[in-house]
C-alpha cells in the first residue's frame, strides 16, 4: 500500500506554566522501581534559574535503559525484553518542591550499544519542564564511578570538555546527586533531541 | 529490493525528524519568565539512539473511569458551557500513535486553577478539579468531556490576560515523540495579545493549536464540541517494514 508523501505540519510546544502540578503529579513518579528493591539508589537533583534561584515550580522526569541495558519497546531492534527486576518501569517524574529539589528512587542501568559501533556509558536522559520554558530542555545524568566508560561515550566527547562535568552527577551516600542551572554560570549542558 | 542498510554495529534504528521552525524559542522575552530560564548556550545534538528511540508505554493502567470525564469527578456537576473535546494523536508521516496516555489540565469555567498559587477572585468550583487523562484508542482517537475553561489573568505584563486554553501532556512511544502543549479555542479575541501563543511565530504552526469547532459531534441538549489532532514527529519506517520496491538504484 502507497502512503502520501506529504508530511503533517508538527503541533507546536508550549509550557507547561505554573500550574503543572495540576495535571502531571503521579503519587508513584518518582518510583522507577518500586521502593524496597534490592540495590536500588536515591537520585536527587535541584533546578536553578539565570540568577541561581531555586526552580520550586517544575517536573523532572527521567528516561532509562533496566540493568542490563534492555528495554522492553518494540522498537528496540535487539528485542523488547521485560526487565528481570520486577516492577521496572525505566520512567520517573518529580515535581521540584520548595527548595528546587527532586528526588527519583532507581537503578543505575547498563551500557548501550549505539549504531556507529560505539558504547554509551550508562545514563539517564533527563527532561526538565517548567514556567518560562516553551519546550522542555533535556539533558543526561552520567554517573561519577563509570570514569572508563564515560571516556569512551559518544555523546558525553561531542560536548566541549570544559562543560561535560555539569552532566556527571556526585555521589551521595544513597545514590547520586546532579545540580541542573538552566541557565548562566556552569550552565547544564542541554540537548537538541 | 530491500535495500541493505548497514551500520558498523548492525543495529538500525528508526531516525526520528528533527523539528524546524516549529517550536518556540526557549528565549521569548515577550514571555518574562523565558529570560531567566532559557539556556543561553547552543543545544547540543543528540543523536537518536536507543534511550531515544524507546520510551515509555503507559497505557490504561493508570486511568479510572471518570478520568476522561471531568464534569463526572464530584457530586454535582461543574458550572460552564459542557464541552467534548475529541481528536487523534498522529506521526508527521500521518500515522495514527494508538495506546499513548495524554493528560490534561485546566481553569474551570472563571478562569481559576485549583491550585494554591493561582489565588486571583475567580470563583473556585467545588465540582471540578480540571485534571483528565485517557489512553488513544488503536486509530490514535481520544475524547474528553469537560467544561471550556474561562480567561484568566497573569502577571507578564499590565492587564495580560491567557486565553481560554487546555494543557495537554503526550508520550507517543518515544523519547523524541513527548510533547507538552496548549490547545485554543477558535475566534478568541485574546489569541493576538497573548505573549505564549505568539512565540509560536510561524502562522501555519500556531494555528495547530487552536482546535476546531466540531458541529457534527456535538450532542444535542448536551454539549458543544470541539475538534484537535496531535501531532507528532515521525520516524523514517523501521528497515524490515520498509521494501523498497520501486526505488531500486
Ligand atoms: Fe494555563
Amino acid at each position: 500500500m502507497t502512503t502520501t508523501s506529504e508530511r503533517l505540519g508538527l503541533t507546536p510546544s508550549q509550557t507547561v506554566g505554573p500550574y503543572l502540578s495540576i495535571g502531571l503529579t503521579w503519587e508513584d513518579g518518582p518510583y522507577v522501581v518500586p521502593e524496597d528493591t534490592p540495590g536500588s539508589i536515591l537520585v536527587t537533583g535541584r533546578v536553578y534559574d539565570g540568577q541561581g534561584q531555586l526552580v520550586t515550580d517544575g517536573l523532572v522526569e527521567t528516561w532509562q535503559a533496566d540493568p542490563d541495558g534492555r528495554f522492553a519497546h518494540a522498537d528496540d531492534p535487539r528485542g523488547a525484553v521485560e526487565s528481570q527486576l520486577p516492577g521496572f518501569r525505566g520512567f520517573g517524574r518529580c515535581n521540584t518542591d520548595a527548595d528546587g529539589s527532586f528526588r527519583i528512587v532507581t537503578v543505575k542501568p547498563g551500557p548501550l550499544p549505539t549504531p556507529d559501533g560505539d558504547t554509551e556509558a550508562p545514563h539517564l536522559n533527563v527532561s526538565v519542564f517548567a514556567r518560562g520554558l516553551l519546550d522542555r530542555v533535556v539533558t543526561r545524568l552520567y554517573f561519577p564511578d563509570e570514569a572508563e566508560a564515560n571516556a569512551a561515550d559518544p555523546v558525553l566527547n561531542a560536548v566541549d570538555p570544559d562543560r561535560r562535568a555539569t552532566l556527571i552527577a556526585e555521589a551521595t551516600p544513597d545514590g547520586y546527586h546532579l545540580e541542573i542551572r538552566l541557565q548562566g554560570e556552569n550552565e547544564t549542558v542541554f540537548f537538541d533531541v | 529490493m530491500t535495500e541493505s542498510v548497514r551500520t558498523p554495529s548492525g543495529l538500525l534504528l528508526p531516525r526520528y525528524e528533527r523539528p524546524l521552525g516549529v517550536h518556540p524559542e526557549l528565549l521569548s522575552p515577550e514571555y518574562r519568565s523565558t529570560v531567566l530560564r532559557a539556556p543561553s548556550k547552543p543545544l547540543v545534538l543528540l543523536p537518536h539512539n536507543l534511550t531515544e528511540i524507546t520510551g515509555p508505554l503507559l497505557g490504561s493502567d493508570r486511568i479510572s473511569e471518570t478520568d476522561n470525564d471531568l464534569t463526572r469527578q464530584h457530586d454535582g456537576e461543574p458550572v460552564g458551557q459542557r464541552i467534548i473535546v475529541h481528536g487523534r494523536v498522529l506521526d508527521s508521516d500521518g500515522r495514527p500513535v494508538p495506546d499513548t496516555l495524554l493528560e490534561i489540565w485546566q481553569a474551570n469555567a472563571s478562569g481559576r486553577y485549583k491550585h494554591v498559587v493561582d489565588d486571583w477572585p475567580g470563583p473556585l468550583d467545588p465540582n471540578f478539579t480540571g485534571v483528565g487523562r485517557t489512553v488513544t484508542d488503536s486509530l490514535g482517537r481520544y475524547r474528553f468531556t469537560t467544561v471550556r475553561p474561562g480567561a484568566y489573568p497573569w502577571k507578564n505584563h499590565h492587564n495580560a490576560w491567557r486565553p481560554a486554553h487546555i494543557h495537554f501532556s503526550l508520550f507517543g512511544r518515544a523519547f523524541t515523540q513527548r510533547l507538552v502543549t496548549q490547545m485554543y479555542f477558535p475566534d478568541d479575541p485574546l489569541h493576538q495579545y497573548d505573549p505564549m501563543l505568539i512565540t509560536v511565530r510561524d502562522e501555519k504552526a500556531r494555528n495547530r493549536l487552536i482546535s476546531r469547532f466540531d458541529m457534527e459531534t456535538t450532542e444535542p441538549e448536551w454539549a458543544l464540541a470541539y475538534e484537535f489532532d496531535i501531532v507528532l514527529r515521525g520516524s523514517d519506517a523501521t528497515p524490515m517494514e520498509d521494501p523498497h520496491d520501486d526505488d531500486d538504484e
